[in-house]
């Protein structure tokens, strides 16, 4: 009897093994940034190049780190879920990014965006050359960073974020990093 | 007339599409560097693609990186680190050797070990149920009488 079970239950294994291959989003690659130190950043405000942030302004809260662009779709889907959110418990910070390689002038795409559509961002910070992007290991917009009041990356959300990841995901780590 | 409308089309932006990333100025030997570390990575938006073949933005920006990481003396294995630290294991077509990977590297081989063994055993005990034993006289006998009949039947 073993001996015709045994191949049954092989055969069961792959099959699980395979389901699940096949069930996981070949786009979200697991980030080593989770539980590091989130890269540093020093960056120019949209709204006024004069003025700046670093990473270090921004130790001893918890906070969502967005990055963003008005060429990118995916953020534009993304936008009015952003803007349901914007007056609550987590403060979102927003990066508007583009390539290095894309000549575009997004500065002013970037604005033009959040004035049709409106600002859900606590504070816009623009990032020219995509350097912070890639320090973030930004590869496919819109990309969210939650981070703790030390400084560490402790959920990424690689797209658009939806009602559902907003409510069972960011908020309730959120709510337990500002414990 | 289409037609030269369309010819004339894809002449003057497959120039484009090649200008976009030709470097003219480049150092051919940091050129060559650079294609030959690209190719063993993956592109992460295309995902099936190297960074040397792919036409995403991303890739564009990170051979742009790679290229000025060589010019500042940078050794491939600082480079890939750079890469690995931000865009994880995943960009690597050849993945590193870590525990976590030790089942992808070691795994074919168990199973090839495993399956040799099975193998070997089915081999040892078909050979054992089979079993060799001589004749007993009676019976050897009864051989040669029978073969001794059958030849005196077909001389007749």
């Amino acid at each position: 009897m073993i001996k015709y079970l045994i191949p049954l239950v092989l055969f069961i294994g792959l099959v699980v093994f395979l389901a699940i291959g096949l069930n996981r989003d070949p786009h979200e690659i697991p980030s080593p940034l989770i539980n590091k130190a989130a890269p540093t950043f020093s960056l120019p405000e949209l709204k006024d190049p004069a003025k700046t942030l670093a990473t270090n302004d921004l130790r001893g809260k918890v906070y969502l780190l967005n990055f963003w662009g008005s060429w990118c779709i995916a953020c534009r889907d993304e936008h009015p879920i952003l803007m349901k959110y914007s007056k609550g418990e987590v403060p979102i910070y927003g990066i508007a990014f583009k390539f290095a390689s894309d000549d575009s002038d997004e500065r002013s795409g970037a604005s033009q965006m959040l004035a049709e559509e409106g600002n859900p961002y606590t504070l816009v910070l623009y990032d020219s050359e995509g350097r912070s992007s890639m320090d973030y290991g930004v590869y496919g917009a819109p990309e969210s960073f939650l981070v703790d009041k030390n400084g560490v990356i402790r959920f990424k959300q690689i797209g658009p974020i939806t009602d559902e990841v907003w409510n069972t995901k960011i908020l309730p780590l959120a709510r337990e990093l500002n414990r | 007339m289409k037609r030269v409308l369309i010819l004339i089309f894809v002449v003057v932006f497959a120039g484009v599409a090649i200008a976009k990333d030709a470097q003219p100025n480049e150092d051919p030997q940091i050129e060559q560097r650079m294609k030959t570390l690209t190719e063993q990575l993956r592109c992460l938006v295309c995902q099936n693609e190297t960074l040397a073949d792919s036409r995403a933005e991303l890739a564009e920006d990170l051979r742009a990186e790679i290229r000025a990481q060589i010019r500042a003396g940078k050794s491939d294995q600082e480079i890939i680190t750079f890469l690995t630290d931000r865009y994880g294991q995943f960009i690597l077509y050849r993945p590193q050797v870590t525990p976590t990977t030790y089942f992808l590297w070691f795994g074919p081989f168990i199973l090839l070990i495993g399956g040799l063994i099975i193998l070997f055993r089915y081999i040892g005990r078909r050979r054992d149920s089979i079993q060799d034993t001589p004749l007993s006289s009676e019976e050897k006998k009864q051989a040669t009488e029978l073969l001794t009949a059958q030849s005196r039947k077909e001389s007749a």
